[in-house]
C-alpha cells in the first residue's frame, strides 16, 4: 500500500487519471485529528492492493472543489463528508443529508421529475414485512418509475465514531456489528488492517478457518437473496426450501463456533479457536447442503414464471458498472468483476484454488442471481478445500500475538455484497480512527439508475437482487 | 410448478415442535453470560467491552442486557463466568430491565412481580391469535434475519397463531430491534402511537435493550426504552430465533414469564418447559380473559 499526500486538485487529477487507466475508485472519506486540518483520503484498488491518496485542506477551509463532477462514483462519499464535517464540496450536484438525519426541514419531499400526474410515494422507513429501515421516495405517474430517491439516514448509528479509543480487540467486535449479515467479512477487513500495521502473519490453520467462515457467510447471504426473490414472485414452496437451506447453513455456523453469524471467531492475529466440529463432519455436512442447494437452484432456474420476472429487470449497463466500480455480484453481473479474493488475495485464499470470474454481462436481476448461484457453488468448493486441508494444519496455533502500538493501514475482504475496506489508524495501541466502507454503501447508490423501463411491481425484485444491507450504508 | 410440489415434500416435516415439545437446538443454545453466585471475587475481573460486569456485595454480576456474547470473560475467568444455556425458558426473556442482572439483585423480584401484573392485565385482552409489527430502530441487520427465520419452515410461527402485519393498526405486539437510532425515534414513536391498545413492546437484542456496544451517543439513545415503554426484554447479539419466539409467547401471556422467585430463575437451564401455557389453558380462564378484553375495549370506545 502506498500513501501519498498532495493538495486537493492534484489529488483529483491523479485519482481521475488512475481510474481512467483502469484502477478502481474504492472510496473517499475525511478525517480530522484534534486541532489539525481536515484531510481527504481516497482509496484506489489496484491489482495488488489498496492505495491511499491524501490531501489536507487548508486550515479553516469551509469548502473544496467537488470530485463528483469529475468522478460520479464520489456522489455519496462527498455527501457523507458534508454530513459529518459540514465542509462544502463546491459544484456537487445535490448536498441533501445522506447518513445523518439533519433537521426536519431537510425532510421535505424532494421532486425531480415534473409532469402531469407525477406524484411521490414515500415508502418507509417502516415498511411492510421484516425489513431494515430505509425510505425510498418513488416518483411515479402510476406504473413507471422515472426517478427513485433514497434516504438511508434513519438508522445511522455512529459506528465510525464509536471506534475511537477502542483497543483492536474491542474494535473487531464493533466491526462484526457494522453490518451484521456480513460479520465475518467486516471482522476480516478490520483484522487485516490491524495485522498489516503489526506486520504479523496469521497461522495457516487460522487462515483456513477464516475461509471456512467467510464462505459459509457468503452462502447464507446468497440463499437469503434467493428467499427474497422467490418470495417476491410468490413461490411459497421455493421460499420455504431456500429458507430451510439458509437455516441449515446458520446452524452449521453456530455449531462451529457458537454464533450463527460467526461472531467472536476472527480476532487480530488469527482466530479465537479452531472449529468445534471435526473437519470430516464439516465436509460431510457441507456436501449434503451443496447437493440440496444445487438441486433446488437448478429447479428454480427452470421455473419460467419466476425467470420472467427477473429477465431484463433492473439492468445495470456494463459501462456504468465499470465507471462506478460496482462491487460484488452487482458488478459481476454487469461484466465488471473485481473480486478481492482473486485480485488482492488474503488468508487462505492465497493457497486455495481461486474461483473463476463469471462471465456475465446482462446486468439484470437474472444475471445477478446467476452470479450468486455460481458464487455459492464456488464457495462450497472453497469450503471443501479448506476443510480438507485443515487436519494437516490443526496442530498449528490458532493465533499469534497481534498488539501493534501505532500506525495506519487499509485492510480488505470480499463480503457477500462485495469488497469491504477498513482504514485503521492506531496510536499507543488504541484506535484513533477507523473508517469502515461496506460494499452496501458503494453499491446502493446504483439503485438510482436501474429502474429504466421497470414498474412498481418490479421494485421488490430489484431491491432483493442487489442483496445489500442498510446497516452497512448508514454507519 | 408441479416440480415444486414434489420438492416441497422432499425433507418431510422440518418444523420444530417447540413449545409443545423440547427442541435440542433451542436447549443447546449458548446464551448471554452469567456471573457467579456470592462468594467474593478473587483476582482481576476481565474488562468487558460493553461494561456489563459489575462487582457488588461480593457477587460478580453480568448485565445480560449488555452482554454481546464475545466470551472474553468466560475465557479469562471460567471460575466466575459461565454461558447460560438454552434459548427459551422463563429467564431467557424478562419483564423488567433489572431482571437481566445475573445473578439477580434482591430488589428484582418486586419489580418483576409488578411488571408481570401490569402485562397480564393487558395481554388478557389479546386473543389466541396475535399480530406483530416489527420496527428496525438501528439494528446491525442480523436481528432481521433471525426474525425472518421465524417465517420459514423450521420455526413457522403461524402454527402458534402469530402473524406479522404491515399495518400498526392491526398489531398487538411491537417487536423492536436496534440500538435506538435517533433518526428512527419519530418513526418508532409514530408506529407505537398508531397501534391500538392493548399493546406490548418487545426490545429484541442487546442493542435494543441497552445500546450494546454502541452505548449512548450522538447517534443512538442506548436502547429503545428512551422512545417507547418496553414490556419484554430479550438479550442476545443477536437473539436466536427460538429466543425471539420465546419472547413473543411470553409477551402475549402464552408462556410463563421469568424473573420471579430465585428458584424459577435457577430452572433456566434446559429441561421441561411450561408447555401448558401454550397449549393446555383451561376454558374457564380463556373465557375470563375474553371478558376482560371486551370490557377494556368497551371502555375505550366510550
Amino acid at each position: 500500500m502506498t500513501m501519498a499526500q498532495t493538495d486537493v486538485s492534484t489529488l483529483w487529477t491523479e485519482l481521475t487519471s488512475r481510474v481512467g487507466a483502469g484502477d478502481r475508485f474504492a472510496g473517499l472519506f475525511a478525517t480530522r485529528v484534534e486541532g489539525g486540518p481536515l484531510v481527504l483520503s481516497a482509496h484506489v484498488a489496484t491489482a495488488g492492493g489498496i492505495d491511499t491518496l491524501e490531501a489536507p485542506l487548508p486550515p479553516g477551509a469551509a469548502s473544496y472543489p467537488a470530485l463528483t463532477p469529475r468522478l460520479g462514483a464520489a456522489f455519496w462519499y462527498e455527501r457523507e463528508i458534508h454530513d459529518r464535517f459540514g465542509v462544502i464540496p463546491e459544484g456537487h450536484p445535490r448536498l441533501a443529508p445522506l447518513i445523518r438525519p439533519g433537521s426536519p426541514e431537510d425532510h421535505a419531499l424532494p421532486r425531480h421529475v415534473e409532469g402531469y400526474g407525477i406524484f411521490t410515494i414515500p415508502h418507509g422507513p417502516v415498511r411492510s414485512g421484516v425489513m431494515e429501515s430505509i425510505e425510498y421516495l418513488v416518483e411515479t405517474p402510476g406504473e413507471a418509475i422515472p426517478h427513485l430517491n433514497m434516504r438511508v439516514f434513519y438508522k445511522h448509528r455512529g459506528v465510525e465514531d464509536r471506534f475511537a479509543g477502542m483497543t483492536p480487540a474491542d474494535g473487531v467486535l464493533l466491526a462484526e456489528r457494522a453490518e451484521g449479515i456480513a460479520s465475518v467479512a467486516h471482522a476480516l477487513a478490520f483484522c487485516h488492517a490491524v495485522e498489516t500495521i503489526a506486520g504479523c502473519q496469521v497461522p495457516p490453520a487460522a487462515a483456513l478457518v477464516r475461509v471456512l467462515h467467510a464462505e459459509l457467510e457468503r452462502i447464507a447471504n446468497h440463499l437469503d437473496v434467493a428467499v427474497r426473490l422467490v418470495d417476491a414472485a410468490g413461490l411459497a414452496v421455493a421460499a420455504a426450501r431456500f429458507a430451510l437451506h439458509k437455516e441449515r447453513v446458520l446452524r452449521l455456523v453456530s455449531r462451529l463456533c457458537g454464533s450463527r453469524f460467526g461472531r467472536g471467531v476472527i480476532i487480530p492475529g488469527g482466530v479465537s479457536a479452531v472449529p468445534v466440529l471435526p473437519p470430516a463432519q464439516i465436509l460431510a455436512e457441507a456436501g449434503q447442503l451443496r447437493q440440496a442447494v444445487t438441486a433446488d437452484a437448478a429447479a428454480l432456474m427452470t421455473t419460467s414464471s419466476f425467470l420472467d420476472r427477473l429477465r431484463g429487470t433492473g439492468p445495470l449497463t456494463s459501462q456504468r458498472a465499470r465507471q462506478h466500480g460496482a462491487l460484488g455480484p452487482v458488478g459481476k453481473a454487469a461484466g465488471y468483476a473485481d473480486d478481492a479474493r482473486l485480485a488482492r488475495p488474503y488468508d487462505g485464499y492465497r493457497s486455495l484454488a481461486a474461483p473463476p470470474a463469471p462471465g456475465h454481462t446482462a446486468g439484470d436481476a437474472l444475471a445477478r442471481l446467476r452470479v450468486r448461484w455460481e458464487e455459492v457453488d464456488q464457495s462450497f468448493g472453497l469450503l471443501r478445500q479448506a476443510a480438507e486441508d485443515l487436519p494437516e494444519r490443526s496442530p498449528d496455533r490458532a493465533r499469534v500475538t497481534c498488539e501493534p502500538a501505532g500506525g495506519r493501514a487499509a485492510g480488505w475482504a470480499e463480503a457477500p455484497q462485495g469488497e469491504v475496506i477498513y482504514d485503521v489508524e492506531l496510536v499507543d495501541g488504541r484506535i484513533v480512527r477507523c473508517r469502515p466502507r461496506s460494499a452496501s454503501f458503494h453499491n446502493l447508490v446504483l439503485m438510482h439508475e436501474v429502474f429504466t423501463g421497470d414498474i412498481l411491481t418490479d421494485f421488490p425484485f430489484i431491491e432483493a437482487s442487489f442483496g445489500l444491507s442498510v446497516a452497512g450504508v448508514a454507519l | 410448478v408441479s416440480i415444486w410440489v414434489l420438492r416441497g415434500l422432499r425433507d418431510g416435516v422440518v418444523t420444530s415442535r417447540w413449545p409443545a415439545r423440547p427442541d435440542p437446538y433451542a436447549d443447546g443454545w449458548r446464551g448471554p453470560v452469567r456471573g457467579s453466585a456470592p462468594g467474593g471475587p478473587a483476582g482481576v475481573i476481565p474488562s468487558c467491552p460493553t461494561g456489563a460486569i459489575s462487582v457488588t456485595g461480593g457477587a460478580v454480576r453480568v448485565d445480560q442486557g449488555r452482554c454481546i456474547l464475545c466470551g472474553r470473560c468466560v475465557a479469562e475467568r471460567p471460575d466466575l463466568f459461565a454461558w447460560s444455556r438454552g434459548a427459551t425458558g422463563p429467564a431467557a426473556a424478562v419483564l423488567a430491565r433489572e431482571a437481566l442482572l445475573v445473578p439477580e439483585v434482591p430488589e428484582t423480584d418486586q419489580g418483576v412481580g409488578a411488571a408481570r401484573v401490569r402485562l397480564r392485565e393487558r395481554t388478557a385482552a389479546l386473543r389466541r391469535s396475535v399480530h406483530v409489527r416489527h420496527v428496525d430502530a438501528g439494528s446491525d441487520g442480523s436481528e432481521e434475519w433471525e426474525i425472518q427465520a421465524l417465517l420459514g419452515p423450521v420455526y413457522d410461527i403461524h402454527r402458534l397463531g402469530v402473524f406479522f402485519t404491515a399495518s400498526p393498526r392491526h398489531a398487538d405486539v411491537l417487536l423492536v430491534t436496534g440500538a435506538g437510532a435517533r433518526g428512527m425515534a419519530a418513526p418508532l414513536r409514530t408506529t407505537y402511537d398508531g397501534m391500538p391498545d392493548p399493546k406490548v413492546v418487545i426490545a429484541a437484542g442487546a442493542d435494543a435493550v441497552s445500546g450494546g456496544l454502541l452505548g449512548v451517543s450522538e447517534a443512538v439513545t442506548g436502547g429503545i426504552a428512551a422512545t417507547v415503554p418496553v414490556d419484554v426484554w430479550l438479550p442476545g447479539s443477536p437473539p436466536s430465533p427460538f429466543g425471539i419466539l420465546n419472547a413473543l409467547l411470553i409477551a402475549v401471556g402464552k408462556l410463563a414469564a421469568g424473573g420471579g422467585p430465585a428458584s424459577q430463575r435457577a430452572a433456566a437451564s434446559p429441561g421441561p418447559r411450561s408447555d401448558a401455557g401454550a397449549t393446555g389453558e383451561g376454558d374457564a380462564s380463556k373465557a375470563a380473559r375474553r371478558r376482560a378484553g371486551e370490557t377494556e375495549r368497551a371502555g375505550e370506545t366510550q
